[in-house]
C-alpha cells in the first residue's frame, strides 16, 4: 500500500469535517474520492499535503508515517497537488511558474533560456500550444489548471492529488488529461481524484472512496459500483430524478412567448465580434462553445463588465443602459459570474453579508438592509439552495467550493432579476444539488424570468435551454431552435468549420 | 474566553487589555501615572496629556483605518498635515480670520484625498505609489505656501484648538473623540462599513455586484484627508505656526502603526476605527510612559520597538494558533478525555 490513512479527525469551529475516516492508495491506481460539497473532500486532501494539520489520526506513506507541515514539505516527500482553485502566480510567466522553486542556474543566475526549454519539456505531453514566456495569467483558466498539473506532475513523484481539476476544462481537454493521467498511473503513480462528474469517475478511476458528512461511507472497485449505488451512497438516499433529460420538449412549439429584450450588433474589438440577441420573457437561452470561444466574453459584455465597442440594448419599454454592471443591475439584470473565487465571492464576509452584498449595493448606501432582513434571506437561501454550513455568520471563504457557488447563486435569487445571466452555474457542485438547480431553473423560468445559460456540459445546456446560441472564435455562429436543439446538432456547429448555419 | 461579549467589545478586547497592561506598567515605574486633578477649571495630569497629544495620530488612524479596510494604505496623510497647517497659517497670516483658515484647511485636506482616490480608482495606481507622490511633493507645496519660514501667527481664537478646553476637556481630544465616534457611526449605521469591507476584500466581485468602487474608494482616501486636515489644524494650532517641513513628519508611520496595532489587516476587509483609536493610544502612552519614566531619551525608539514588536506578535493569528495547538498537545497527552470534552 502506497499511502494509507487511519482515524483521521479534522474540526473547525462549528464543524466536524473530518471524523476518524480512512483511505488507501496503492502505487498505480486512479483512486476517486467521492462526496457531496462539504464532505470533506478538500480537507482530507490539505490535511495529506500539509495544508491543514489533522487533530488526530495517521498517515502513512511507503509505511513510514508522515505528518507535513506544508505543502512544499509534502512535496519533498512526493505528494503533490493540483487544487480545485489554480494557485500559481498570474503574473509571472509560464516558465517561471513551472520552474518555480527550482530554476535551472547556470554561473548562479537563472538562466532563462534553459528555463524555457524545460517549462517547454515540461508541457509537451499535453498538447497545448503555449507561449512559456508569456504571463500565466493571460491564459484561460483551462490552460492555467493544465499547467498547474504539469507542475504538479513534474514534482511529485509518488503520489498526485487532483481536486476536481476538470471542472473548467471541456471535453477534449479532459479526454487530453486523462490521458496523461493514465500514463502516470502506469508509470505507478498512485493518483487520487476528486470530482463531481460521475461520468469521469467511471471513465478513469479504478477504486472509489465516499465520504459523507466527513465520514467514510465505502471504499469500492469501480467495477463493482453502478451509478445509482454510487449517488447512494454520496447522498445517503436515492435520487429521484438525477437530471431531468430533456426537461424542455424541443418538439412542440408552445405559445410564443413576448420579446423581452433585444440587443443588438453587441461588440468589443478584438473580444467578441457583433452578435445580436433577443430574449423572451421566461426563455432559456444556452450559449454553447469551447473554453476561450467568447461565451463569458459574451455574457460580459451583455452585463456591462466589459466595455462595448458597438452595440445597443433595449426592452418593451425602450433604450437600456448597460455600460457597466451598476446600470445592468438597475436595468433588472443579474450575473452569476464563472470564476467565483475572483468575480463571485467575497471570501472574507459572512455568507449573510454575501448573499445580501448585491441587493444592499442596489438599495445605496444610505439605506441598509436591515441584519433581520439579511438573516432572513440568508436563512433562505442556505434552505433552497441546501448550503451546507454550521451558520449563517460563517466566512464565505471556509465553505467547501460548490457551497460558495451556491452562494453566489443565492445573491442573485435574492435580487430577484428579470435577465439572470448563470456562467457555469453548476461547476463543483454535486449531484444532488446539481438536479436541485436545474429544478429551480425551471420554476424561475415558470415565474417570468429569462435566462441566459453558459455551461460546458451540453447535456444540462440542452436539457434547460429552449434555443442554444453556438459561439466558436469569438463569433456567434448559429443559432439552434424546436427540434434543432440535440447534442449531436451543437456538437456538430462547435465543430463545424466554414459553414455559417447549421441546419 | 468561555464568557460572551458582545461583537464589538470581543472585537476591541486585545487592545483593551494590552492598553490597561501598558498603563499597568508606566505606573509601576512612574507612580503619578494615574494622578488627576482639576485645575483653572481643566482637567490636568499624565493621562489628560496622553489622550490630548495622541489627537494627531488617532485622527490619522481613523482615516487610515478606512483606507486600510481598502487594501490601500495612505502615505500622505503627514504631508497633508502639512499642507493644511500652512494654508490654516497662511490666511491668519493674510487676515482673513479662524473661520475661512479652518474652512480652507480643511477644504484643502478634501482636495489632497481627492487628488490620491483619484490616482488610485481611477488611474489605477497602486495606493502606496500613488499616495507617495503627495507625500514627497506635498511638502514643496506646503514650503510653497510658507514661503520657506516658519509661519507663525497670534490668534487666540485659532490656538483655542490647541490648547482650548470644553468642560475641561483638552480640545484636541474632543475632536478626535467626536471625529472618530461620527466616522464609526457613519460606517456602521449605513451600509457604507459593508460596502468598504466587500471592495477591500474581493473589490472586482463587488463590483460585479453593483457596488461602486470607484467611488467608494475615492471617498475613503477623501475621508483619510479630512481626517489629516483636522490633526493638521490642531497642530498648527497647538504650535501656534506652521513648520512645513516638520509638522506631521513620519506621523503616517504612526498612524499606520497603530492601525495595525489595532488588529486591523493591511490586507483589506474587516475593520474596527475603535481598535484602531485604541492602538493611537497605546502608541502614545509608550511615548509619554518611556519620558515619564525617566529613561534616557536615546533609549526611548528602542523600548518603543521592543514594545510594539511584543503586542504585535502577542497579537498575531500565527502565534496564538501555535501556542493553542501546543497547549491542546500538552494536554491530550496527560489526559486524552478531557479534551474530547473541551471540543464540544
Ligand atoms: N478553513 C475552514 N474553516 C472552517 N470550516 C471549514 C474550513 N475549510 C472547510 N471547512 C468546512 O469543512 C467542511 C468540509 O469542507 P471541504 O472543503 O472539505 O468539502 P468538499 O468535500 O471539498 O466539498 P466540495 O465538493 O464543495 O468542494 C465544510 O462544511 C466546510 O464548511
Ligand atoms: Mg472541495
Amino acid at each position: 500500500m502506497l499511502l494509507t490513512i487511519r482515524s483521521l479527525t479534522k474540526t473547525f469551529p462549528g464543524t466536524k469535517a473530518l471524523d476518524g475516516v480512512r483511505f488507501d492508495l496503492r502505487a498505480g491506481e486512479v483512486h476517486a474520492l467521492l462526496g457531496e460539497n462539504g464532505a470533506g473532500k478538500s480537507t482530507l486532501i490539505k490535511c495529506l499535503t500539509g495544508a491543514y494539520r489533522p487533530d488526530a489520526g495517521e498517515i502513512r506513506l511507503d509505511g513510514q508515517p508522515i505528518a507535513p507541515r506544508s505543502t512544499s514539505e509534502a512535496q519533498e516527500l512526493g505528494i503533490g497537488t493540483v487544487y480545485q482553485e489554480v494557485n500559481l502566480l498570474p503574473n509571472l510567466t509560464v516558465a517561471q511558474n513551472l520552474c518555480f522553486g527550482r530554476e535551472p542556474r547556470r554561473f548562479g543566475m537563472v538562466s532563462s533560456r534553459e528555463m524555457k526549454r524545460m517549462a517547454q519539456d515540461m508541457l509537451s505531453g499535453y498538447g497545448i500550444d503555449v507561449d512559456v514566456s508569456r504571463d500565466l495569467g493571460t491564459y484561460s483558466v483551462a490552460i492555467q489548471q493544465i499547467v498547474a498539473i504539469a507542475r504538479a506532475v513534474a514534482l511529485s513523484g509518488k503520489v498526485l492529488i487532483l481536486d476536481e481539476p476538470t471542472a473548467s476544462l471541456d471535453a477534449r481537454e479532459v479526454e487530453m488529461l486523462f490521458d496523461v493521467v493514465r500514463g502516470l498511473r502506469d508509470r505507478g503513480l498512485g493518483i487520487v481524484f476528486v470530482t463531481h462528474f460521475l461520468d469521469q469517475v467511471f471513465a478513469l478511476s479504478d477504486r472509489i472512496t465516499v465520504l459523507r458528512n466527513g465520514c467514510h461511507i465505502v471504499t469500492e472497485d469501480t467495477a463493482a459500483l453502478d451509478r445509482v449505488r454510487l449517488i447512494e451512497h454520496m447522498l445517503g438516499r436515492a435520487l429521484e430524478d438525477e437530471v431531468e433529460h430533456r426537461a424542455v420538449d424541443h418538439g412542440v412549439a408552445g405559445p410564443v412567448k413576448p420579446e423581452m429584450l433585444a440587443f443588438d450588433a453587441m461588440s468589443r474589438r478584438g473580444v467578441v465580434e457583433p452578435f445580436d440577441l433577443r430574449i423572451a420573457k421566461g426563455e432559456v437561452v444556452g450559449l454553447a462553445g469551447l473554453l476561450g470561444s467568447g461565451r463569458t466574453e459574451s455574457a460580459e459584455l451583455l452585463f456591462g463588465i466589459r466595455g462595448t465597442t458597438t452595440g445597443t440594448a433595449r426592452d418593451e419599454v425602450g433604450p437600456v443602459r448597460i455600460d457597466s454592471p451598476r446600470a445592468a443591475i438597475a436595468a433588472g439584470f443579474g450575473f452569476a459570474p464563472e470564476d467565483r473565487k475572483t468575480d463571485g465571492i467575497v471570501a472574507d464576509l459572512s455568507i449573510r453579508e454575501n448573499i445580501a452584498l448585491a441587493l444592499q449595493a442596489r438599495r445605496g448606501w444610505a439605506r441598509p438592509v436591515s441584519r433581520t432582513e439579511q438573516a432572513r434571506l440568508a436563512e433562505t437561501y442556505i434552505k433552497r439552495l441546501d448550503i451546507r454550513t454550521s451558520d449563517a455568520e460563517k466566512a464565505v471563504g471556509e465553505l467547501s467550493g460548490g457551497n460558495q457557488q451556491k452562494v453566489v447563486l443565492a445573491r442573485w435569487l435574492a435580487m430577484n432579476p428579470r435577465f439572470l445571466i448563470l456562467d457555469e452555474p453548476t461547476r463543483g457542485i454535486d449531484v444532488g444539488a446539481h438536479a436541485e438547480i436545474l429544478r429551480l431553473i425551471h420554476e424561475l423560468t415558470a415565474e417570468g424570468m429569462s435566462l441566459l445559460v453558459i455551461s460546458s456540459e451540453l447535456d444540462e445546456l440542452i436539457a434547460v435551454s429552449d434555443r442554444v446560441i453556438v459561439v466558436r472564435d469569438r463569433a456567434h455562429v448559429a443559432e439552434l431552435t424546436g427540434a434543432d436543439v440535440t447534442t449531436e446538432t451543437v456538437v456538430r456547429a462547435i465543430a463545424d468549420h466554414g459553414r455559417e448555419e447549421v441546419a | 474566553m468561555s464568557f460572551a461579549l458582545p461583537p464589538v467589545l470581543r472585537r476591541v478586547a486585545p487592545q483593551v487589555v494590552t492598553l490597561v497592561a501598558v498603563c499597568v506598567l508606566v505606573t509601576l515605574f512612574f507612580p503619578g501615572f494615574l494622578d488627576l486633578r482639576l485645575s483653572d477649571g481643566r482637567l490636568v495630569g499624565p493621562v489628560i496629556d496622553i489622550v490630548k497629544r495622541s489627537a494627531p495620530v488617532a485622527l490619522l488612524a481613523i482615516g487610515m483605518t478606512l483606507v486600510i479596510a481598502t487594501k490601500g494604505i495612505d502615505l500622505s496623510v503627514g504631508t497633508t498635515m502639512a499642507i493644511t497647517g500652512a494654508v490654516a497659517a497662511w490666511c491668519l497670516d493674510s487676515g482673513l480670520g479662524v473661520g475661512p483658515a479652518v474652512a480652507l484647511a480643511i477644504a484643502t485636506g478634501l482636495v489632497c484625498g481627492l487628488w490620491n482616490g483619484g490616482l488610485v480608482a481611477i488611474i489605477g495606481i497602486q495606493p502606496i505609489v500613488a499616495t507617495l507622490i503627495l507625500m514627497t511633493a506635498g511638502r514643496g507645496i506646503a514650503q510653497l505656501i510658507t514661503e520657506g519660514r516658519i509661519l507663525t501667527f497670534n490668534d487666540a481664537g485659532f490656538a483655542w484648538f490647541g490648547s482650548g478646553a470644553i468642560l475641561g476637556v483638552p480640545v484636541p481630544a474632543v475632536i478626535w473623540v467626536v471625529t472618530g465616534v461620527a466616522l464609526a457611526l457613519l460606517m456602521r449605521r449605513t451600509a457604507l462599513g459593508l460596502l468598504v469591507e466587500a471592495i477591500g476584500v474581493n473589490r472586482r466581485a463587488s463590483a460585479i455586484a453593483g457596488v461602486n468602487a470607484t467611488v467608494l474608494l475615492i471617498a475613503v482616501y477623501v475621508a483619510s484627508g479630512l481626517c489629516a486636515a483636522f490633526a493638521g489644524i490642531i497642530t498648527t494650532a497647538d504650535i501656534r505656526g506652521a513648520d512645513a517641513n516638520n509638522a506631521g513628519l513620519w506621523l503616517e508611520l504612526d498612524a499606520i502603526l497603530a492601525v495595525v496595532i489595532g488588529g486591523n489587516s493591511l490586507l483589506g476587509g474587516r475593520f474596527s476605527i475603535a481598535a484602531s483609536i485604541l492602538g493611537a493610544l497605546i502608541i502614545q502612552t509608550i511615548d509619554t510612559g518611556i519620558l515619564l519614566a525617566g529613561f534616557p531619551s536615546e533609549y526611548n525608539l528602542v523600548i518603543k520597538a521592543a514594545l510594539v514588536v511584543i503586542i504585535l506578535v502577542l497579537q498575531s493569528p500565527q502565534f496564538m494558533a501555535e501556542v493553542f495547538f501546543w497547549r491542546r498537545f500538552g494536554r491530550k497527552n496527560l489526559a486524552p478525555d478531557t479534551v474530547k470534552e473541551d471540543a464540544r
